[in-house]
């Protein structure tokens, strides 16, 4: 078997601040196999926006390793940098901040290409017009401005511009959080119609437990920069171990009215990732914490690629 | 919609309202009517610019001086006639008998008032109270939304995004409102904390026996508070039914559209099924019915002049299509 696309081992991103060091990720290790999405989810704040932007190196690491296709990228510099760039890309959330408004359509996608330096002119405008009709924006509309666009063509547009060099692996950043219903259906068809044309590896990160459940193979559940649970998509729905989890997929609302869910209601707010305690952080607002939870906590395969970062996984499981 | 022959509590009728910019006129409201009883909740649902925002706003009569007209239309609030009253005697209603919970409570809120004072100025405008009063008033709010009153002298700022919300229902729920319009109060919010402000809202409004009408675009959050359901569509109603007869039995092209374009949390369907199309441009709508540029189900007779007929069934449940009969037969 192939090495996998990406590879992390203990990845750390820690933050600066006046109140101390903020721990947005913390000790993170997965890997995702070519043309799988691995489904992220998690409160704002848990830290998977930021584990993301730091495996494509929009951010530094703390400390950790990264592989690209089998190849160590966590320490690259400049040139190898750059290159190493070009295979992994991100689509970010919100289509209305993320395109230039003062760049039409036609030099939003073109940009990447011309950075590249890899291709002529004429090579160029060719791949511009692939690229439109590959996700489906029409081509009369290659010189229209971001404003003159809906979300959903817009999110087309950053869909293109991310798939413009022929990514390896690309971060969906929320990508359809910022959509209606009836268009956000249209774009999560089209990133898995791409995915299945180009192989393409996806770390796909939400906060949409039905959206993170339609488009992963696996999913990671993070909590305050920590993966407390990880497994098979299917399996997570099915089989809940961390209390987290559990309580996280209670707190779905329901569309089926007759059978709704016994939700479990967390109290207490997320408490603070500045200099956290060494323990389960998920302890104060667990109903099963004990004292063994404000130890260090390891992460235990319960069962064949069923991982979960909790002391008393096998009572409450 | 209502059952008794008693007047209803909340009543708007054939709501018409426009927004103009330069020389486009954006037809937000087209003729929206439905009926609310005492202490029911309504679910207001649909995609972005269906009109869900400026209907409770028109309710509330805070929408724009300028560049926004009510064109015609009708509220009565418990017999009274809104759209009639003077600015004064408005402003007796806004807070007090109506109050609104707005959907970012990043921007509700005032940043340079502490929390506690925010509420203070709701309660000490509407009430003949002393200051101490409504300051005991102000921290039994806090501590009715789960807000420990030690953090009255706090800023917004010092508040996470689920604690900004639950200040924002506090004050709304200062003056125990009869009617409360909840425009979209969790989408701002994490899974885990939109459950626990759901609940809060719902034991609230059970409590006071407030009515409550709900904006969302999320269905999951409709089936767990409303207890009726308005779908719109460009400004108007499509469908009106009870929570059984939408999610059980939906019967407009749009709405059976909407159940389907959500990725089902049971099926394992590979594609999802989107609507074909676009919202249409509120500057140029359709002739006809506004939704049959996108439906599978049209005919010509849909995209004849004039409004869509309604069809009402023996138990209440509201549709404005043509082919329904054919739609509906189609499913089964």
């Amino acid at each position: 078997m192939s090495a996998p696309v990406i590879e992390v081992q203990g990845l750390k991103k820690y933050f600066s601040t006046p109140r101390g060091m903020l721990h947005a990720v913390d000790d993170v290790t997965f890997k995702i196999e070519e043309g799988k999405t691995l489904g992220v989810v998690g409160e704002s704040g848990c830290g998977k926006s930021t584990l993301g932007r730091t495996i494509i190196h929009l951010h530094e690491k703390t400390d950790g390793k990264i592989f690209l296709d089998g190849k160590d990228i966590s320490d690259l510099k400049k040139k190898e940098l750059k290159a190493a760039r070009e295979k992994m890309q991100i689509i970010f959330q919100d289509p209305y901040s993320s395109l230039d408004p003062r760049q039409t359509v036609d030099a939003t996608i073109r940009e990447p290409l011309i950075v590249s330096r890899r291709y002529t002119k004429a090579e160029i405008d060719e791949k511009v017009e692939a690229l439109m009709d590959l996700v489906g924006i029409d081509a009369r509309l290659q010189m229209a401005y971001p404003h003159e666009l809906d979300g959903g063509r817009r999110q087309r547009v950053g869909i293109a511009r991310a798939l413009a060099l022929d990514p390896r692996f690309v971060v969906c950043d929320e990508p359809v959080s910022a959509l209606d219903v009836s268009i956000q259906a249209h774009v999560l068809n089209l990133l898995k119609k791409l995915q299945q044309e180009k192989q393409l590896t996806y770390m796909f990160v939400t906060h949409d437990m039905s959206v993170v459940r339609h488009i992963s193979d696996d999913i990671c559940v993070m909590y305050l920069g920590q993966v407390v649970e990880k497994c098979e998509a299917k399996e997570l729905f099915r089989n809940p171990v961390h209390p987290y989890t559990k309580a996280l997929l209670s707190a779905i609302p329901s569309t089926d009215i007759d059978n709704p869910n016994q939700r479990e209601i967390l109290t207490g707010e997320i408490t603070s990732p500045i200099n956290p305690k060494p323990g389960c952080r998920f302890a104060a607002r667990c109903k099963y914490a004990t004292d063994a939870c404000h130890e260090p906590q390891v992460q235990e395969e319960i069962a064949p690629g069923h991982f979960v970062r909790c002391c008393r996984c096998h009572e409450i499981g | 919609m209502s059952e008794n022959m008693n007047s209803p509590y909340l009543s708007v009728k054939d709501l018409f309202v426009e927004y103009y910019s330069n020389d486009q006129t954006v037809k937000a409201v087209n003729g929206i009517s439905f009926e609310m009883e005492k202490g029911s909740v309504l679910g207001l649902v649909g995609e972005t610019g269906a009109g869900k925002t400026t209907v409770a706003k028109s309710i509330l009569r805070i929408l724009p001086d300028f560049g926004c007209q009510i064109k015609s239309g009708e509220i009565y609030l418990d017999g009274q006639d809104l759209l009639s009253l003077k600015e004064e005697e408005m402003r007796q209603i806004r807070g007090n008998k109506i109050a609104m919970i707005f959907q970012d409570p990043m921007t509700a809120l005032n940043p340079v008032m502490t929390v506690g004072d925010q509420i203070f100025e709701v309660v000490k405008l509407h009430n003949d109270m002393t200051d101490e009063q409504c300051k005991a008033r102000a921290e039994e709010m806090l501590e009715t939304v789960g807000i420990p009153k030690e953090r009255y002298e706090e800023y917004p700022h010092q508040f996470s995004g689920g604690m900004k919300q639950r200040v924002v229902i506090a004050m709304a729920l200062a003056c125990d409102p009869d009617l409360l319009l909840a425009d979209e109060p969790t989408t701002a919010l994490d899974v885990t904390i939109q459950a626990q402000v759901l609940d809060l809202i719902r034991d609230l409004q059970k409590k006071f026996n407030s009515s409550m009408i709900l904006i969302t675009h999320d269905m999951g959050v409709v089936a767990t508070t409303c207890d009726n359901v308005a779908i719109t569509y460009a400004g108007r109603i499509i469908e009106y039914g009870n929570k059984e007869q939408i999610f059980h039995h939906p019967t407009h092209p749009y709405t059976i559209g909407l159940f389907g374009a959500i990725p089902s949390m049971n099926g394992d369907d590979e594609w999802l099924h989107p609507i074909e199309g676009l919202p249409p441009d509120p500057t140029n709508l359709p002739v006809g019915c506004s939704f049959s540029p996108r439906c599978p189900y049209v005919t010509d007779v849909c995209r004849q002049e004039g409004d869509v007929p309604k069809r009402i069934t023996a138990d209440g449940h509201i549709c404005f299509c043509y082919n329904m009969d054919k739609v509906g037969k189609e499913e089964q």
